[in-house]
């Protein structure tokens, strides 16, 4: 039977939310087998990790190197090769990090890949079969992946829901030893904080946030007109910041910024798992997209099938008359 | 610098509402419009720009059959001096490691400083580019959202959570996947087209690659797609009908209750 292996993300002595939905997702493998956590560092962080990992993963397999000391992907890939057995399965959370180890790794290991795995339907002999998602989540797919060779998968964040289970007295092995000396034609600079826009739209209860149905820059009025008559704020999502009609620091999202509304207004916007990442605290949220097969129908509280360029100017003009009656209704 | 650019022929996501067909196992295909893979075209965007600078050349190559030739064609109406089309029988039904597999061999053929693809194509899953990188040990780096040439070397930024950004030095020959964004691509209008009409584009089958038999295509393929559905509709909006009216009327109501409107 393969061995399972969980690659952990971490930072600071924590690790990433991703470690118990990769734990979560090796039971659907295969219930019965625990999987092995791997995970990559350098230091006391590193230590900390390890420690709080053992009460979760029976076995967790520690590989400490200075080089590792920032997660430069192209290092960590070197040190897993010389670590990992042929034929495991290695569970990677598909983030910015994983789409930079992994299809390289399984190359080296001469692994199948699958990249952004939504769910895992279960191993056949030795077909594991899988769910993705193609053109932007309007259709699923079903895939069958040949693990003879071993297999890397690249799991969505958030699509494997995380199990409560007894906490466990793992042990912690120390695979260093194996690594050896690592290097990179690739070398790790330093790390940009995001730039602060001309507005924080992670403070307003009310975001009027418009994707690629806007269609051009011109018309991003027409959604600050309701946002003004709302008292909220006109967000984005990532097409509308590629076509630079309005600055980064308005684009929600996995890449952007993490917003917590009372009322979030989608307008145009198809619904990538990337742009929903960054929508927080439940909000009442409202899709308004002329596609009905929009996958943001499908997470959204209600949904209108309409053009935006005309819904949204109807509906300012319905709140501008309501914010301007209100007042003097409660005069009389 | 010798510029590659691997590009993929997509179904254009905004142009089209993707569905199922009647036998539910592919995508139905009759009306679809095709474009170049969104992300593919910045990278040639940003390809043309480095050459700009640095002078060389840019070439864009895709694994396909004829019909592909329209987007190799519409990237050198961009301005990239070659497109070449790597076709073959033989390379049906690859998955993403013979589809690298099929590129490393055609790298193999020339000289390139710098290889780029698309961070992702709307149709698979962001793993050409770091495959290929590995195959050829040059280093790899994704979700590259800006380039600087200095020092015989690149200076690589990738797009990391948040909005932050993360910086690397990143030596030549390499492979980047760029992500969309990086820069604004330039227009192409039908002239432009039009001009490259009757440019020739080299093609190389399997044999042209020296590429062995089994090496790509199905009997390689270790992930294989088995059917397209409907995705679960999850807990699902309750969809507003009616007059736009009666919509905004009743949109009205929830948002009060709801705290959108005081």
């Amino acid at each position: 039977m393969a061995r399972i292996f969980a690659y952990v993300v971490h930072k600071e002595g924590i690790a990433d939310d991703s470690a118990v939905e990769l734990l979560a997702a090796a039971g659907k493998i295969v219930p019965v087998q625990a999987p092995t956590a791997v995970v990559a560092g350098w230091g006391p962080g590193l230590d900390a990790v390890c420690e709080t990992l053992r009460t979760s993963f029976g076995e967790v397999w520690k590989v400490a190197n200075p080089a590792l000391a920032y997660p430069n992907a192209e290092l960590v890939r070197q040190a897993l090769v010389k670590v990992l057995p042929q034929g495991g399965i290695v569970l990677v959370p598909h983030s910015h990090f994983g789409t930079d180890l992994s299809p390289g790794l399984s190359v080296k290991l001469n692994a199948a890949f699958v990249s952004d795995v939504l769910d895992i339907e279960g191993l056949a002999g030795n077909s594991l079969k899988l769910v993705r998602q193609e053109f932007g989540g309007q259709v699923s797919t079903h895939v069958q992946c040949d693990i003879v060779g071993g297999a890397v998968l690249n799991l969505r964040p958030g699509a494997f829901a995380a199990k409560s289970q007894a906490p466990v007295n793992g042990t912690i092995v120390d695979q260093s030893s194996k690594v050896g000396t690592l290097s990179s034609r690739r070398r790790y600079l330093e790390t940009v904080a995001a730039e602060a826009g001309d507005v924080d739209i992670t403070k307003y209860k009310v975001l009027v946030s418009v994707g690629r149905g806007i269609q051009e820059k011109d018309n991003i009025g027409i959604a600050q007109e309701l946002a003004d008559a709302l008292g909220g704020a006109v967000s984005c999502s990532r097409p509308v910041v590629d076509s630079k009609w309005l600055e980064k620091s308005r684009q929600v999202g996995s890449s952007g910024q993490t917003v917590k509304p009372k009322v979030y207004l989608a307008c145009g916007i198809s619904g990538s798992f990337q742009h929903l990442a960054g929508i927080k605290g439940n909000p009442f949220l409202v899709a308004i997209n002329k596609n009905p097969r929009a996958p943001i129908f499908r997470v959204a509280d209600v949904g209108i099938v309409d053009d935006i360029l005309e819904f949204l100017p109807e509906l300012t003009a319905r709140v501008q008359e309501e914010t301007a009656v209100a007042p003097g209704r409660s005069r009389e | 610098m010798e510029i590659l650019i691997c590009a993929k022929r997509v179904p254009d996501t905004s142009e089209n509402e993707i569905q199922l067909n009647r036998e539910g196992n592919d995508i139905e295909r009759d009306d679809l419009v095709y474009s170049v893979n969104e992300a593919d075209n910045y990278a040639v965007e940003e390809a043309l720009r480095i050459v700009e600078r640095t002078g060389g050349n840019v070439t864009v190559v895709t694994v396909g059959g004829d019909e592909d030739e329209e987007i190799l064609r519409r990237e050198m109406a961009m301005g990239a001096q070659h497109g070449v089309l790597l076709s073959d029988e033989a390379f049906g039904g690859s998955d993403g490691k013979g589809i690298a597999t099929i590129l490393k061999a055609f790298v193999q053929k020339g000289r390139y400083d710098l290889i780029l693809t698309g961070v992702q194509a709307d149709d698979a899953g962001a793993q050409v580019g770091g495959m290929l990188a590995a195959m050829l040990d040059y280093p790899f780096a994704s979700l590259v959202n800006a380039i600087e040439v200095e020092n015989g070397g690149l200076k690589v930024t990738r797009e990391i959570e948040g909005g932050n950004k993360e910086v690397n030095a990143v030596e030549l020959p390499c492979v980047l996947s760029i992500q969309t964004g990086i820069n604004e691509p330039r227009y192409v209008g039908m002239r432009g087209i039009r001009q490259v009409a009757s440019r020739e584009i080299p093609t190389f089958d399997a044999a042209g690659l020296g590429l062995e038999e089994g090496a790509a295509g199905e009997a390689a393929a270790k992930v294989k797609r088995l059917d397209y559905f409907v995705p679960p509709a999850g807990k699902g909006a309750e969809m507003l009908e009616g007059s736009r009216e009666e919509i905004i009327d009743r949109l009205m109501e929830l948002m009060k209750a709801k705290g959108g409107l005081s």
